[in-house]
C-alpha cells in the first residue's frame, strides 16, 4: 500500500477490524472476566460485564482444591523438557543438512516431515503397550519423550530454514580465519542463529504445552499436565463457571503471552518454511 | 613468503569434472588474476587453493610444503569473499581481530594490529560499528582488514569488487593495487572485469572449462594471444575476427584485428561498410559497422571527435603490423 | 563448502535425529500393522492368533464406520470452508491501513494459543450450555427457547469450536502471503485500468493460491486428528464420532486392539495420501 489511504477509509477499516478482532477474542476475554466473578454473578442473566465485585477467590479455591501448581509444574517440565531434548538432537541435524547438503538431504527432510503426518491414533496402542512395558505410563519422562518425538520434525525444519539463511561463505570465512569446527559453531554459527533457535524453542514450547492427545491418553494423576487438569473439569465442576474460568485462565495465560511473541515464527514453523 | 604450486590438480563434483589435470605456479609476491567465462572453474580453483574444497587428485604446495591435506585454517592463506562474509554479530574491531583471536594472540597485540590495519584502510572511525551499519565499500575494507592482520602467505580474492558501483570499484581497485605494492605478498584475484585484470595483474591466467588457455603478463596476452579464445576474451571491445578470403590474403584461416587498430575515413580505405550504431563515450567513439562482407559486425574504436552516424558509409583500414593470424585449429601463427 | 572432514562430521550429527525418528516411526507402525491382522483383546484373552484381513473387513462393515466417515468429512470440510473463506477476508482486512493493527492482529491470533481442552470446555459450558450459557441468555433475551447446542446441533457446534481455533492459523498464513505480494504488481494492474474487484480476482487470489493450498493440506492433517474437542464435549455421542475417535474407542475403551489397529492403518494410509500432496509443494519450495 504505497499510497496514503483517505482518513475516512482508515476510520472505517479500523472500526470494522476492531469489531471483528474483539468478536474473535471475546470467548477468551469472557473467560478472563468470569474468573474474577463470584459463581452467582458468573451465571447471572442478563450477563454482568465489567461492574461486579472483582474477586480472586476462584484462583485460591482452584489452587487449593485441585493443586493447580502440580499440574503447572508437570506442564512446564514436559513442554520445557521435550523442547530441550529435541533441540539437542535437532540443532546438529539441521546444521549438517543446511551447511553440508548432500543428494539425500531433501529426501531426509521430507521424510522427517512425513513422520509428523503419522496420525497419533494409528499408533496409540503400540505406544501404550511400550509405555506399560517400560513403566512409563503416567510419568513425566515418558510424556517428555513422546512430545519430543512428535515435535522433532518441526524443530529440525524450522532450524533448517533459519540456518539456510546464514550464508555458507561466512562459515567458510571463519574456517579460513583459523576457526576449527568447535569455534565455528561456538563463535560464529550460534550467535547468528540465536534468533532462529529462540523462535524454534518458543513455538515448540507452545505446541507441547497445548498437546492434547498423548497428554490425555498417557497420563492419569501423577504426570498429568494442564491439558488433562482442565479436561477433568468436564463435569460436574464445569458448571462452576467462575472456577472453570479461573482454571482455564491459569492454563492458557503463560502460553498466550509466549504466543504473542511468536506470531511470525508460527507461520514458518507450521508450514515447514513453505510460507515465510 | 607465498609461492603456490599446483601440480596435476583435478577436481570433480560427482561425475562432473570441473578441473581437468592442471599445473600452475604462482611466484612469491606475484599478483595473479584468474579470468574466464562464467562457470569455467575460477572460484573452484581458488577454493581448492584455500582448502575449502578437497582436490580430487594432484597436489598443492605452498612454499614448497605439501598443503594438499592441510585444513584451510592451517594453510596461512587469507580469503576475501564476494559477499564480504563479515560476521554480522561482531563489531568491525571484533571482525578484524577474529583470526588473531583464533590464533590465540594476546589482546594487546590484537589491538595493535587491528588499529594499524584500520588506519591503513581508513576504518578507524568505524571500529565499534556493526557490519550492517557500513556502506558496501567500507564492508569490503573490513573484509580486507580481516585478511591483512593475519599477515598471510597469500591473499585470495573471489570477485571482491563485483558488488560495488563503478566509482567505488575504481577506488578499491587502486587501494588493493597499492596494498599489494606495499605488502609485496602473493595475491590471487578472480574477476570478470577486463580492466581489473589488465591493470592489477602481474600475471593473468585465462581459464576455459577448467583448462588453462594461456598464462602471461597483461601485455603478453594483449599483444600475442595464443589462440582465438584468448584473443576474443582479452581486450574490450572484443577483437574483430575475420575468416575467409580476407584472412587467406594473410595466409591464415582467421585473422584478428583489434578495434583500436583500425583507422576510419569518410572517403577511402581497405574495407567499407555501413554504420549501424555509433556509441560516443566522450574520449572515444565506437562504431559498429555492418555490410562489410567480412564478418557480421566490425567494431572500430575511433577518436571521440569523429562523427559518423547511423546509416553513414564508412571506410576502414587495419594497421598492418598488428594483425593477428590464426590457423585452422585457432592457434596463433607466429 | 564440503571437504571430507566436514562431511563426516555432518553425517555424525545427522545420525541421531534420523535413527531416533526412524525408530519412533517404524516400531509402533510395525506393531500396529501386526495387531491389525490379529484377533487381539487384552481384557478378554489377549492375543488370539492371526485372522488375516478380518479386522479390515469388520472395521469397514461395522455400523459405526460410515457415520464416522461422514462426520469426519463434515467436520473437516466445514472447518476448512469456514476458515479459508473467513481467513482470506480477514487477511485482506488486516492488510488495510488502520490504527492499532498490531493489537487487532493479536486479538485475532489469540485463539490459536488456547489449549484444545480449554477452548472445548469454555465453549461447551459458558457459551453452549442450555441453561446458563451465554447463547441461552441471548436466545431468551430475544424470546426464543434456548437450544441444547451440543446434543441438538452437535455437528455445527463442534465445527464452530474447531473453526474458532483454526481461523487464526489460516488468517496468519494468508496474511503473510498477502504481505509478500509485490505492491508494484497491483499498481501495474491499476495503471492497466483494473477495478479493485478484478485486481483481487486476477492478482491477489492467484497469488494466494499456494498459501491456500498449504492451509488446506496442513489443516486437513490436523483436523483429521482432532481429539480433545470431542473427548471433552460430546465423547463421540450425537453423531460426532469421527474416525479418530472411533479408533480411540475401539482401542482403549472396548479394548479391541486388532479392530482398532485395522482402523489405524486406514487412518495412516489416508494421512499419507494427503501428506504426499503437501510434500510435493514443500519439496518444490526446497529447490529454490
Ligand atoms: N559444489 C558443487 N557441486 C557441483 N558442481 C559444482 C559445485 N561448485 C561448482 N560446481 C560447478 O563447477 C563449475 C565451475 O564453477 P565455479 O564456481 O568455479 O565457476 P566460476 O568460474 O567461478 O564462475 P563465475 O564466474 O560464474 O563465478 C560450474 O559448472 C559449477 O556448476
Ligand atoms: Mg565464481
Amino acid at each position: 500500500m504505497a499510497r496514503a489511504a483517505t482518513t475516512q477509509r482508515k476510520i472505517i477499516n479500523t472500526a470494522f477490524a476492531w469489531m471483528v478482532g474483539l468478536l474473535i477474542f471475546f470467548p477468551i476475554m469472557w473467560t478472563i472476566l468470569t474468573s474474577f466473578k463470584t459463581e452467582a454473578t458468573a451465571i447471572a442473566d442478563p450477563p454482568v460485564w465489567f461492574f461486579f465485585d472483582w474477586t480472586l477467590d476462584n484462583y485460591r479455591v482452584v489452587q487449593e482444591r485441585s493443586d493447580y501448581s502440580r499440574f503447572l509444574w508437570n506442564s512446564i517440565i514436559i513442554a520445557g523438557g521435550s523442547t530441550f531434548l529435541g533441540m539437542l538432537i535437532a540443532i546438529p541435524a539441521a546444521w549438517s543438512m543446511a551447511f553440508v547438503p548432500s543428494k539425500r538431504t531433501k529426501d531426509i527432510l521430507l521424510w522427517m516431515l512425513s513422520t509428523k503426518m503419522l496420525p497419533a491414533v494409528g499408533v496409540l496402542y503400540p505406544i501404550y503397550l511400550i509405555f506399560i512395558k517400560f513403566g512409563l505410563l503416567d510419568t513425566r519422562i515418558g510424556l517428555t519423550i513422546v512430545l519430543m518425538f512428535i515435535n522433532l520434525p518441526i524443530m529440525v525444519w524450522m532450524l533448517y530454514t533459519y540456518f539456510k539463511e546464514i550464508p555458507g561463505e561466512i562459515l567458510e570465512a571463519a574456517r579460513m580465519d583459523g576457526a576449527g569446527l568447535r569455534e565455528e559453531i561456538l563463535y560464529v554459527l550460534t550467535p547468528m542463529a540465536i534468533p532462529g533457535i529462540a523462535s524454534t524453542v518458543l513455538l515448540n514450547v507452545i505446541l507441547a504445552w497445548n498437546e492434547a492427545f498423548w497428554t490425555l491418553n498417557l497420563t492419569a494423576a501423577k504426570a498429568a499436565p494442564l491439558t488433562a487438569f482442565i479436561a477433568s473439569y468436564s463435569s460436574p465442576e464445569g458448571l462452576f463457571y467462575a472456577k472453570l474460568s479461573a482454571a482455564s485462565t491459569m492454563a492458557i495465560a503463560p502460553i498466550l503471552i509466549l504466543g504473542w511473541f511468536s506470531q511470525k515464527q508460527l507461520v514458518r514453523g507450521l508450514t515447514f518454511g513453505a510460507v515465510k | 613468503m607465498g609461492r603456490i604450486v599446483l601440480d596435476q590438480v583435478t577436481k570433480s563434483f560427482g561425475d562432473v569434472t570441473v578441473i581437468p589435470p592442471l599445473d600452475l605456479t604462482i611466484e612469491d609476491g606475484e599478483f595473479a588474476v584468474f579470468v574466464g567465462p562464467s562457470g569455467c572453474g575460477k572460484s573452484t580453483l581458488l577454493r581448492l587453493i584455500a582448502g575449502l574444497e578437497d582436490v580430487t587428485s594432484g597436489a598443492i604446495r605452498i612454499d614448497g610444503q605439501d598443503a594438499t591435506d592441510i585444513v584451510p585454517a592451517k594453510r596461512g592463506l587469507a580469503m576475501v569473499f564476494q559477499s564480504y562474509a563479515l560476521y554480522p554479530h561482531m563489531s568491525v574491531r571484533k571482525n578484524i581481530a577474529f583470526p588473531l583471536r583464533m590464533a590465540g594472540m594476546d589482546r594487546a597485540e590484537q589491538d595493535r594490529r587491528v588499529d594499524l590495519a584500520a588506519s591503513v584502510l581508513n576504518l578507524t572511525d568505524y571500529l565499534e560499528r556493526r557490519p550492517g551499519q557500513l556502506s558496501g565499500g567500507q564492508r569490503q575494507r573490513v573484509a580486507i582488514g580481516r585478511a591483512i592482520v593475519r599477515e598471510p602467505a597469500a591473499f585470495l580474492f573471489d570477485e571482491p569488487l563485483s558488488n560495488l558501483d563503478a566509482a567505488l570499484r575504481m577506488g578499491m581497485r587502486l587501494e588493493i593495487s597499492e596494498l599489494h605494492k606495499r605488502l609485496e605478498t602473493t595475491m590471487i584475484y578472480v574477476t570478470h572485469d577486463q580492466v581489473e585484470a589488465m591493470t592489477m595483474a602481474d600475471k593473468i591466467v585465462v581459464l576455459r572449462a577448467g583448462h588453462i588457455e594461456q598464462v602471461g603478463s597483461p601485455l603478453d596476452l594483449y599483444r600475442a594471444p595464443r589462440n582465438l579464445f584468448v584473443a576474443g576474451f582479452i581486450g574490450s571491445p572484443k577483437m574483430n575476427l575475420i575468416a575467409g578470403a580476407e584472412a587467406a590474403k594473410h595466409d591464415a584461416h582467421t585473422i584478428g584485428v583489434r578495434p583500436e587498430h583500425i583507422t576510419v575515413s569518410a572517403t577511402d580505405g581497405e574495407w567499407s561498410g555501413v554504420v549501424a550504431v555509433s556509441e560516443h563515450l566522450g574520449s572515444d567513439t565506437f562504431f559498429h559497422v555492418h555490410d562489410t562482407g567480412l564478418a557480421d559486425t566490425i567494431t572500430v574504436r575511433a577518436d571521440g571527435e569523429v562523427g559518423f552516424r547511423h546509416g553513414d558509409r564508412i571506410h576502414m583500414t587495419p594497421r598492418a603490423d598488428v594483425i593477428h593470424r590464426f590457423d585452422e585449429q585457432g592457434l596463433r601463427i607466429a | 563448502m564440503a571437504t571430507k572432514a566436514s562431511r563426516t562430521a555432518a553425517r555424525l550429527m545427522l545420525a541421531p535425529a534420523v535413527i531416533l525418528l526412524l525408530g519412533w516411526m517404524m516400531v509402533p507402525l510395525t506393531m500396529t500393522v501386526i495387531f491389525s491382522f490379529k484377533r487381539y483383546l487384552p481384557m478378554r484373552g489377549g492375543d488370539l492368533g492371526w485372522v488375516g484381513f478380518e479386522n479390515y473387513v469388520r472395521f469397514v462393515n461395522s455400523s459405526a464406520f460410515w457415520p464416522a466417515v461422514q462426520s469426519t468429512l463434515m467436520i473437516v470440510g466445514g472447518v476448512l470452508l469456514i476458515t479459508v473463506v473467513l481467513g482470506v477476508l480477514l487477511a485482506i482486512l488486516l492488510d488495510q491501513p488502520m490504527w492499532g493493527q498490531g493489537i487487532v492482529r493479536i486479538l485475532v491470533i489469540a485463539p490459536f494459543f488456547v489449549m484444545p481442552t480449554v477452548s472445548a470446555l469454555v465453549w461447551k459450558n459458558m457459551f453452549m450450555d442450555p441453561v446458563n450459557g451465554l447463547f441461552a441468555h441471548l436466545w431468551r433475551f430475544f424470546g426464543a427457547t434456548p437450544v441444547s447446542w451440543l446434543s441438538e446441533a452437535s455437528m455445527p457446534s463442534i465445527i464452530l469450536i474447531v473453526s474458532w481455533q483454526w481461523l487464526p492459523f489460516a488468517t496468519l498464513i494468508l496474511l503473510t502471503a498477502i504481505q509478500s505480494l509485490d505492491s508494484e504488481q497491483l499498481e501495474a494492474a491499476e495503471m492497466d485500468g483494473a477495478s479493485p474487484l478484478s485486481r483481487f480476482i486476477y492478482i491477489t487470489l492467484p497469488h494466494l493460491a499456494r498459501a491456500i493450498t498449504i492451509v488446506v493440506l496442513i489443516q486437513t492433517i490436523f483436523l483429521l486428528a482432532i481429539f480433545a474437542e470431542i473427548f471433552v464435549t460430546t465423547q463421540g455421542a450425537f453423531g460426532t464420532r469421527t474416525l479418530t475417535y472411533l479408533i480411540f474407542q475401539r482401542v482403549l475403551e472396548s479394548q479391541n486392539v486388532g479392530l482398532g489397529s485395522a482402523g489405524g492403518v486406514y487412518a495412516i494410509i489416508l494421512a499419507n495420501i494427503l501428506a504426499l500432496f503437501l510434500m510435493r509443494i514443500v519439496g518444490k519450495n526446497l529447490d529454490r
